[in-house]
């Protein structure tokens, strides 16, 4: 029976191995988790989940598969109004159908249920649900049948149904960006700079031996700090407006760059940076940080890499007041030569071709400023931008 | 001997969590945990410890760390300088190998409880360096040409900060719990465990204000449970009474003795530029 799930998780890309599908068996077979379903669950859950990231996903497959009813898939279900509609009069009375008369009529009712709908898609977590795992029917206030009326399924369900598996909570741990980009992995890779510091650890060979050499043929050990990674990285993308087209290739670079760096911190901003930048790009309206405050932050250790079209027009980079989102005080120039000044080793990636650089004014204007070194985003770009960021 | 890890009277362990510890034990595999900092993993070993009457061992991973240093070392240089000395005991090589932490869990009389702490602080191959070792619960000392091999198996838990991504066939291997942030109820049964008789309006206060300031947008470091548990020490010790924690005057918007909950200074500024912005509003 439970090959199915097995099946299923790895349908939704879930990386469960066979080993760890019979750990779940083995498990069972001496009954680590009793006959409860909740037990059941978080044995399931520890045994085939490894990652936090995963662990929505699994709760969406697991949440399919045992119930088979709901469907947990991220579009909102849409509910037919003609099918409310005539399911509502068929179990009404002629009196309950006046009273909704009085009250303003079919349209008004469904206007009222939408609302009821859009309120509660906002009050729980994420929306996708059905509606009625909420455990009240948003019908009942006015007086249909709540048999007939429910929307999703059956009220005994309710309280169930709004188990452990259903609240995902780990809904935002859900990281969705593709890691299918070794080509961009591999250029990053040359980022990691070998810094020689921390701890005393390797044997100097060649120190040693001239060493004891010297002591007359007594030992006298030398050690050598060991290498290790210790690369930081401030990123800074660039989103919306002419970057459209390359908000994908943006995006692999960011996915790949992740997992590489000790340190890697990325805001957003949009054409040039102003006084204030982006920490979520869906959320910029909300969340923003003052850029002094990033320069504050992060200390010039730092490697700070640009990723942008950099198409713009003049006025955007050298007029205050020009921004196309806001008004900005200072000059987007004048940003950006902050940021440039604070972070000696700094590189901006350049997703257009490198053949239409010159066509475009303002590409020509940031390449100045940053002392050009702003490379195109191709794999031999990138290699030869982190080779300036390494120097 | 307790046989199943239920909790104890000091720390509360969610059913989730029990339930993948019990798998954990009842399998011998090694169970790895991850979470926020400050929510209690390192303590967790500590806990089944204690709960399952087992001695604990354990292995603090540094960056420095390698996985042959839980096996066992070789100290060539003492043997080295011991020949020079003509010193009999270098005949034995068994005389330089020094036992880790893996193999004094293995040679135990009683399985012991093994704490692999933050596993991810170490190189990015060191899980896999462990693979067979946690595996089988054995390993070979070429030195010696013995088997080491684990007489009960040790319950292994392990921790990780997420700092890297551990390898799939060392994942493969382990149970996997994810502690979450408790929320509000789960908290205030934890603060009753470690205070306990604490009164209910300070304590609903007290969570008030701190689930307040974690909620605060661009914190850098959110205070977390051992960070509360100090912080309602402190209002205990200095008799801080749950009126003043409630007065929600805007120029106290900064809690009293916050210096327990904000560990940065960013941070104590961040709520500072809150609070004036707050009385300036008010004031207008």
């Amino acid at each position: 029976m439970l090959e199915g799930f097995l099946l299923e998780l790895r349908d939704a890309k879930l990386p469960v191995s066979l080993k760890e599908f019979l750990t779940l068996m083995e498990a069972m077979k001496r009954d680590v988790a009793s006959y409860r379903v909740d037990d059941f669950y978080y044995l399931a859950r520890a045994t085939l989940v490894k990652d936090e990231k995963h662990l929505d996903k699994f709760d969406r497959v697991f949440g399919h598969y045992f119930k088979g009813i709901e469907n947990l898939a991220d579009a909102p279900v849409p509910i037919p109004e003609e099918w409310l509609k005539r399911l509502g009069e068929k179990l009404l009375t002629e009196e309950e159908k006046r009273q909704i008369e009085a009250m303003g009529g079919w349209e008004k009712l469904m206007e009222t249920l939408k609302e009821r709908l859009a309120e509660q898609k906002e009050r729980h977590q994420g929306g996708s649900k059905w509606i009625g795992t909420e455990g009240t029917s948003p019908y009942g206030a006015y007086g249909y049948n709540p048999e007939g009326v429910r929307i999703g399924q059956e009220e005994s369900r309710h309280r169930r149904a709004a188990k452990v598996w259903d609240k995902r909570e780990f809904r935002n741990l859900d990281d969705r960006v593709e890691l299918g980009t070794r080509n961009i992995k591999l250029a990053l890779r040359r980022l990691r700079q070998f810094a020689r510091e921390g701890a005393a650890m390797e044997l100097d060979l060649d120190d040693t031996i001239r060493s004891t050499a010297k002591n007359a043929g007594w030992l006298d050990l030398k050690l050598l700090p060991e290498r290790h990674n210790a690369v930081k990285v401030l990123l800074l993308l660039d989103i919306g407006g002419s970057m459209d087209g390359h908000i994908r290739t943006c995006a692999e670079l960011f996915s790949a760059a992740s997992s590489e760096f000790k340190h890697l911190e990325s805001y957003y901003f949009h054409n040039c940076p102003y006084e204030a930048l982006w920490p979520d790009a869906q959320r910029r309206r909300t969340e923003q940080v003052a850029t002094a405050e990033i320069l504050r932050t992060y200390d010039q250790s730092y490697r700070l890499i640009f990723v942008g079209d950099a198409s713009m027009s003049p006025y955007e980079l050298n007029e205050p007041g020009a921004s196309v989102e806001h008004f900005n005080a200072e000059a987007g120039e004048v940003w950006l030569k902050r940021l440039v000044g604070a972070y000696p080793k700094a590189v901006w990636l350049n997703p257009v071709p490198e053949r239409y650089w010159d066509g475009t004014m303002s590409i020509g204007m940031i390449k100045r400023i940053m002392d050009d070194r702003m490379f195109p985003l191709t794999l031999e770009g990138l290699d030869r931008a982190m080779r300036k960021l390494t120097r | 001997m307790a046989t199943r890890f239920e909790g104890t009277d000091s720390y509360i362990a969610t059913e989730d969590l029990r339930v993948a510890v019990n798998a954990a034990v009842a399998l011998e595999r090694p169970l790895l945990v991850k979470g926020e900092p400050g929510t209690g993993k390192t303590i967790l070993a500590h806990e089944i410890a204690k709960a399952l009457q087992k001695d604990l061992i354990t292995w603090h991973i540094k960056s420095t760390t390698k996985a042959q240093q839980g096996l066992y070392e070789y100290d060539a240089v003492t043997r080295l300088r011991d020949g020079q000395l003509g010193d009999p005991k270098v005949a034995d090589i068994a005389n330089y190998i020094i036992r880790g932490k893996l193999w004094e869990a293995f040679t135990a009389d009683t399985a012991p409880v093994l704490l692999i702490d933050e596993i991810d602080k170490a190189d990015i191959e060191f899980p896999n360096d462990l693979l067979l070792e946690l595996d089988r619960m054995e390993f070979y000392v070429y030195e010696t040409r013995e088997t080491v091999r684990a007489k009960q198996r040790p319950v292994v838990v392990i921790t990780s900060n997420n700092e890297k991504e551990l390898p799939d066939a060392f994942l493969r291997r382990c149970f996997f719990h994810y502690i979450r942030f408790p929320d509000r109820e789960t908290m205030a049964r934890i603060v009753e465990v470690h205070y306990p008789g604490l009164q209910k309006a300070l304590l609903r206060d007290a969570l008030t204000v701190f689930y307040e300031v974690r909620d605060v947008p661009g914190l850098k470091k959110k205070p977390s449970t051992s960070e509360l548990l100090d912080w309602i020490k402190l209002l205990l010790v200095e008799d801080v009474s749950a009126e003043t924690l409630r007065q929600r005057d805007p120029a106290k918007l900064i809690p009293p003795l916050y210096g327990a909950l904000l560990k940065n200074e960013q941070d104590v500024q961040l709520f500072e530029r809150l609070a004036f912005l707050h009385r300036r509003e008010s004031r207008s």
